[in-house]
């Protein structure tokens, strides 16, 4: 995957997680993952269709994200199921909706579709051209996964603009 | 205390609002917001068809609208809400911030948008320019498609 489709990500997750939690994400870790996508924790998937397709999931812990829930409320939150799937999927949202927004103003049109909970044990698999980008941010809360499989469909506006005319 | 003075309507009132968003946790976090500016909340919503529905019994002043929802979609709530009563007052309360959203919620009849997270300083200015009904007041800072600055200049 090209890495101007990876910064977006990157600068909106850490977006993301100054704004709601008063303080940078760091990267951890950062590799490349051929093999189906495990969850660690509870993980929300967001579907992406359009120029790029491809999906996002962003995957915590049940603690981490209770943990954050409280900083988000402003209060301690008492865990329940109902409060961790809310967060996961909230965060989700407001990350991966960041990053397309950056991605469109590069010149990408797509859709991004709500996120759903993925539970399976077994793993989300990525296509044979798709290798996943996996993500481990450090925030005041702990670890947060993001993991991206994308890939070109079709080239972006900007650049089918610029395209020689062939007669 | 709250940082923020109260948001009256034009009547002196306090102001209704609806909630749309299918993430319960964002409808609390906007119902906090809500509160802090002295408002109350008129109903809430977690999808395009339920808020048509919710606009309808709780008539708000003003509605809070996510764009990306099950069922239909908050774009096309806007344009159902807005052919039946013109003078809805929407904001939009969307994480996909990009020119073509806002450009369309703005087309069919949205008053503005804010992108979450959703600062509360933010949200207030907005809601404070949206109340006004003031075409020439001067609105928050908000980063609108160049198309729309050249339709509103004009």
């Amino acid at each position: 995957m090209r890495m101007e489709l990876i910064q977006p990500f990157i600068d909106a997750a850490d977006a993301v997680f100054s704004e709601s939690l008063q303080a940078p994400a760091q990267i951890a870790d950062l590799t490349m993952d051929e093999n189906a996508y495990r969850r660690k924790g509870v993980a929300a998937v967001i579907a992406i269709k359009g120029d790029i397709e491809g999906r996002v999931v962003l995957d915590l812990s049940p603690e981490v994200a209770v943990k954050i829930a409280s900083q988000l409320a402003g209060t301690e939150v008492a865990a329940s199921e109902q409060v961790v799937r809310e967060t996961v999927c909230e965060l989700a949202n407001m990350v991966i909706g960041n990053s397309v927004t950056l991605l469109n103003d590069q010149g990408f049109r797509f859709k991004v579709f709500p996120p759903e909970i993925h539970t399976r044990e077994e793993g989300l698999a990525s296509t044979v051209d798709t290798e996943a980008l996996v993500l481990c941010l450090e925030t005041p809360c702990g670890d947060v996964f993001l993991n991206i499989a994308m890939h070109y469909l079709k080239r972006r506006t900007r650049d089918r603009d610029i395209a020689p005319v062939v007669s | 205390m709250s940082q923020f003075a109260t948001l009256l309507t034009k009547e002196n009132k306090i102001v209704r609002y609806l909630v749309v968003d299918d993430s319960v946790f964002a409808r609390k976090n906007l119902i906090k917001m809500i509160e802090l500016f002295g408002g109350e909340v008129a109903g809430e919503a977690g999808d395009g068809l339920t808020a048509i529905a919710e606009f309808n019994r709780s008539k708000p002043d003003v509605v809070l609208m996510d764009i990306t929802m099950p069922q239909m979609e908050g774009i096309e709530a806007v344009e159902r809400i807005v052919r039946q009563h013109a003078h809805a007052r929407i904001v939009m309360v969307s994480s996909v911030g990009y020119q073509e959203n806002i450009l369309a919620a703005l087309q069919k009849g949205a008053k503005h948008f804010v992108q979450k997270p959703v600062k509360a300083e933010v949200l207030y200015e907005i809601l404070r320019y949206v109340l006004s009904d003031d075409p020439a007041a001067s609105g928050p800072a908000v980063r609108l498609p160049a198309v729309l600055v050249e339709e509103q200049s004009s």
